[in-house]
């Protein structure tokens, strides 16, 4: 196990996982899919074109069903039972362990679409990764959102690319999305998702550079949310979303 | 009506599960997006078993944001119960969901129901006119399986079930 130098606990490579670990592992990556799909859905009736707004709320779909089944899965493991309901909308602000750069706020359409590009790239590299777990589910379940995750990549770098490339206004705009969200990159890779940096800035790196965009300079970067603790913005948005349940427990459409 | 029970008084005799029946009731149910092909045909069926008295259906998810899955469970659900058996439905996640599962027979159907079946993007013809050089206006169209074109022949828009 330390000779292929992966962490105990982790679902990466060929050994199975520290049950308790494995079950944060899965909450917290459950949580990145959750948090960015209600993002997401905030676009909904708001996209600057028909189209657009269409592929924003298939992409969030896409999101929210990882997040399902990742819940699910996680409850089970757990074993405890628990659902996917208690696990998304029954945790408190300080149990999510969601990224930073998912819960920020959407901004205009090229913060989105920055934003997009630097979490698609990163979930590319993780769930490629995860198609090897020696977890039989994680490995089915990465199958599905490896596909899905090169669809949204392909997505977002097509955007990023027009709008780095495109007007003064939209370059403009696209710029202050990358220096204002690039410190919040670096908390993808803490731990044993460090090995998908390489490749992240790779993919990134080239795409910024077709569009004509800069890294900015200063190395600060931000974390936090994978131990719980997060930007005064996520506590707003799982308000909004979990509401319902909360007043009206056990609720169903 | 006393004749006719069992000795055992207030013991429910369970009838054995017509499997056969219960399976060609459940594999004749029909995707709720794409009516014309049956969830089988999608390869979204994996199979239909009995554990001690009750039927097992296990089921694979297409795309992670496909909202039909869950009317899927509700159907089969419905459609079991009908017959009189209890039935618990599975989600199986590994192997995952290909369109590589979807058969010959079934592309038929989606070309002719007005959707081009999942063929290699640049081999995707106009399901209306046979039009060789659509344009990719979107990749996610109406749902999440299908990505949004327009024929440059016949100028009419279609949905292409994207290959996965």
């Amino acid at each position: 196990m330390s000779s292929e130098g992966v962490a105990s606990g982790s679902p990466q490579g060929t050994s199975l996982p520290d049950p308790g670990d494995f079950f944060k592992y899965l909450l917290s990556r459950a949580d990145d899919s959750m948090v960015l799909a209600q993002r997401m859905g905030e676009w909904i009736s708001n996209g600057p074109e028909l189209e657009e707004d269409i592929a924003l709320g298939n992409i969030a779909l896409d999101h929210l069903g990882v997040a399902r089944a990742l819940y699910t899965y996680a409850g089970a493991v757990e074993g405890a039972g628990r659902g996917e309901d208690d696990l998304a909308m029954l945790r408190s602000e300080r149990e999510f362990m969601n990224l930073l750069l998912v819960e920020q706020p959407n901004g205009d359409f090229a913060n989105t679409m920055v934003r997009l590009l630097f979490f698609d790239a990163y979930q590319k590299e993780m769930w490629t990764d995860l198609l090897t777990s020696a977890d039989d589910t994680l490995a089915g379940i990465a199958g599905r959102a490896a596909k899905e995750a090169g669809y949204h990549l392909r997505h977002s770098s097509s955007w990023v690319l027009r709008l780095g490339d495109g007007t003064d206004e939209s370059h403009r705009r696209a710029q202050d999305a990358v220096d204002r969200l690039w410190k919040y990159t670096g908390e993808m890779f803490e731990d044993n998702d460090e090995r998908y940096r390489v490749s992240w800035e790779g993919v990134v790196g080239q795409v910024l550079d077709e569009a004509g965009l800069g890294i900015p300079d200063d190395p600060y970067q931000r974390t936090g949310g994978r131990s719980g603790f997060h930007s005064e913005h996520l506590g707003f948005l799982l308000a909004e979303m979990q509401w319902l349940q909360r007043s009206h427990p056990g609720l169903e459409w | 009506m006393a004749a006719a029970e069992p000795s055992g008084v207030g013991v429910v005799s369970r009838v054995a599960i017509d499997i056969d029946r219960v399976r060609s009731v459940v594999r004749a149910l029909v995707d709720p997006e794409i009516p014309v092909l049956t969830i089988e045909d999608l390869g979204i069926l994996r199979d239909v078993g009995v554990e001690g008295d009750k039927v097992i259906a296990t089921i694979t998810p297409t795309y992670s944001g496909c909202p039909a899955l869950r009317q899927i469970e509700d159907d089969i659900v419905a459609g079991v119960t009908r017959e009189g058996y209890d039935v618990e439905v599975r989600v199986q996640h590994n192997p995952p969901w290909t369109t590589d599962w979807i058969n010959a027979e079934a592309m038929e159907k989606l070309a002719a129901f007005g959707i081009a079946p999942p063929t290699a993007p640049e081999e995707v013809l106009c399901p209306r006119c046979g039009g060789t050089d659509p344009k990719m206006v979107s990749l996610f169209g109406s749902t999440a399986c299908k990505a949004f074109m327009v024929c440059s022949s016949c100028g009419e828009p279609f949905a292409y079930f994207k290959r996965f």
